[in-house]
């Protein structure tokens, strides 16, 4: 079983030999945030090159295919172009807030991003209180989408803005409901300390009905939470031409979408951490032979492939229902999500006794 | 009660779209990546690509120049020019055809000129390759250099 462990620790041991500890911690710092803004731009290029493809599928066409063999550096192109693009000064906006605004939608995403537990040694950081931690950094996001819609002086990226808003604080509410529901299952809220718990088996099968319940209302709560399929309705191309980001153009536009498939990714990253093992193989109690050629796998295969399994989930759901309205989208937050999420905690709490 | 019947029936029904959605998404697909296939696959044969008038092995064709074609079209693509020439047989002066001219530039595909016409002398071919540098080479000469009409 491979990890990452074995290049950590022999890049942690070349640097204490060549310099002072303080030295070697600093530089070490520097290059896992390094690490961490590459893989995340990485990341990002593919997913929208699976997005376009999978949602190519969906409507049966083939989808990005000129550039590069299947189209694959496509998105790579469409970088490129986003860099060179023109920032254009809107008129009577508020410069300093709609600079902000941008960085801070992806600060919340790669301040989430750097939480993630990829392998048992990929895991930059590691509180004692991570699910808090992801959940209180992830809602500020909030912030930036708030001040890109206020300050570019337009009265529909207000609208977007505000709808985004009620959206994502709302969703909030029982997306960390159905987190705290593994919470009082595990714990603990430290990742990694319940990632290892699911050695034995997933949280989604050892917690029997109410994890289950938990985990369709995370999926539902998060996709809410990034703006994304039937919930798109901060950007309602139809009615509200790009919502929030509709006055932004170039890379500041770019650090919007982004944040905004990079937050796909995060969400599917904490569904398979949380509810279905993370980095931890499938596990059978008593089925040893078996249990055997799971850890064969490295784990950051396994984390991945859950992870895309979670975004592919979220891609089927997002091209195939319509879009809802304002009133249903809080209706289905406020009276159905939010009361099953509390009768859920509660039902894992008699299950935990 | 209701609410819980209609929650249940709502889960229901997003599952059959994901269900139809999920078979669109296994379904093979049917773009056709033109330059790739180009030559492989070939248009449905009653696809109207282009104005052509057959010629035999002997250089004739069937068109009597009546120029039915020409006061059908709609938008003026068809030109027939006639003349007359004098009969072998007979010694009489006779319409035939000079010169059949399309601009495919301005034609619309309604197959209005192929319908009516009495002899057949026209018909669609499947090629849709059509792109040109200036408009002029749009319009061409249907009937070849030299060409006459079938004897009966």
């Amino acid at each position: 079983m491979f990890d990452f462990g074995v290049v950590t620790n022999w890049i942690d041991l070349f640097l204490r030999s060549n310099m002072s500890e303080n030295m070697a911690l600093f530089v070490e710092f520097v290059l896992v945030g390094f690490a961490i803004l590459a893989v995340y731009a990485v990341l990002a290029l593919l997913l929208i090159y699976i997005e376009r493809k999978v949602c190519a599928f969906f409507q049966c066409r083939i989808g990005p295919n000129r550039v590069g063999p299947w189209g694959l550096i496509q998105s790579v192109a469409d970088m490129v172009k986003i860099l060179l693009k023109e920032l254009i000064k809107i008129d009577r906006a508020d410069p300093v807030l709609f600079r902000i605004a941008s960085f801070l939608v992806i600060i919340a995403s790669i301040c989430t991003f750097g939480a993630i537990p990829f392998d048992p040694a990929l895991h930059a950081v590691d509180f004692n209180i991570g699910i808090f931690y992801l959940l209180a950094v992830s809602s500020l996001g909030v912030v930036g989408i708030l001040l890109a819609g206020w300050s570019s002086n337009n009265k529909y990226t207000m609208i977007g803005a505000m709808r985004s808003g009620a959206q994502l604080i709302s969703y909030e509410l029982s997306c960390g409901l159905s987190l705290m529901t593994i919470v009082i299952l595990s714990g603990t809220m430290q990742l990694s300390e319940i990632v290892n718990q699911q050695s034995e088996m997933w949280f989604l099968f050892k917690g029997h009905i109410p994890a289950l319940i938990a985990f369709v209302i995370y999926l539902i709560a998060s996709h809410a939470e990034t703006n994304r399929g039937p919930f798109d309705l901060p950007e309602a191309e139809s009615e509200l031409t790009a919502g929030y980001h509709t006055e932004y153009s170039g890379i500041q536009f770019g650090f919007f979408y982004l944040a905004e498939y990079l937050n796909m990714f995060i969400v599917a990253a904490i569904a398979a951490t949380v509810f279905l093992g993370g980095w931890m193989p499938l596990h059978i109690p008593g089925w040893e032979g078996f249990n055997g050629i799971m850890d064969k796998i490295p784990p950051f295969i396994w984390f991945f492939g859950k992870t895309f399994f979670c975004v592919f989930l979220a891609l089927w759901i997002r091209w195939s229902f319509p879009r809802l309205r304002i009133d249903q989208l809080l209706h289905l937050e406020w009276k159905i999500l939010m009361p099953l999420a509390l009768i859920n905690i509660l039902l894992m709490a008699l299950c935990v006794i | 009660m209701n609410y819980i019947k209609n929650i249940i029936i709502g889960i229901y029904r997003l599952m059959q779209g994901m269900y139809i959605t999920m078979l669109n998404f296994i379904r093979p697909k049917v773009t056709e990546q033109y330059p790739e296939n180009r030559g492989k696959v070939f248009p449905h044969e009653r696809m109207r690509g282009q104005l052509i008038m057959p010629h035999n092995e002997n250089n004739q064709h069937k068109c009597t120049a009546c120029g039915i074609c020409m006061t059908n079209c709609p938008n003026g693509t068809i030109q027939v020019i006639s003349k007359k020439e004098t009969d072998e047989e007979t010694g009489k002066e006779k319409k035939v055809l000079d010169k059949y001219l399309y601009d495919l530039g301005s034609c619309t595909f309604c197959a209005l000129c192929t319908m009516t016409c009495p002899q057949d002398a026209i018909e669609w071919s499947t090629n849709f390759e059509h792109a040109m540098y200036t408009r002029s080479k749009l319009v061409e000469r249907l009937n070849k250099k030299g060409s006459s009409l079938i004897k009966k």
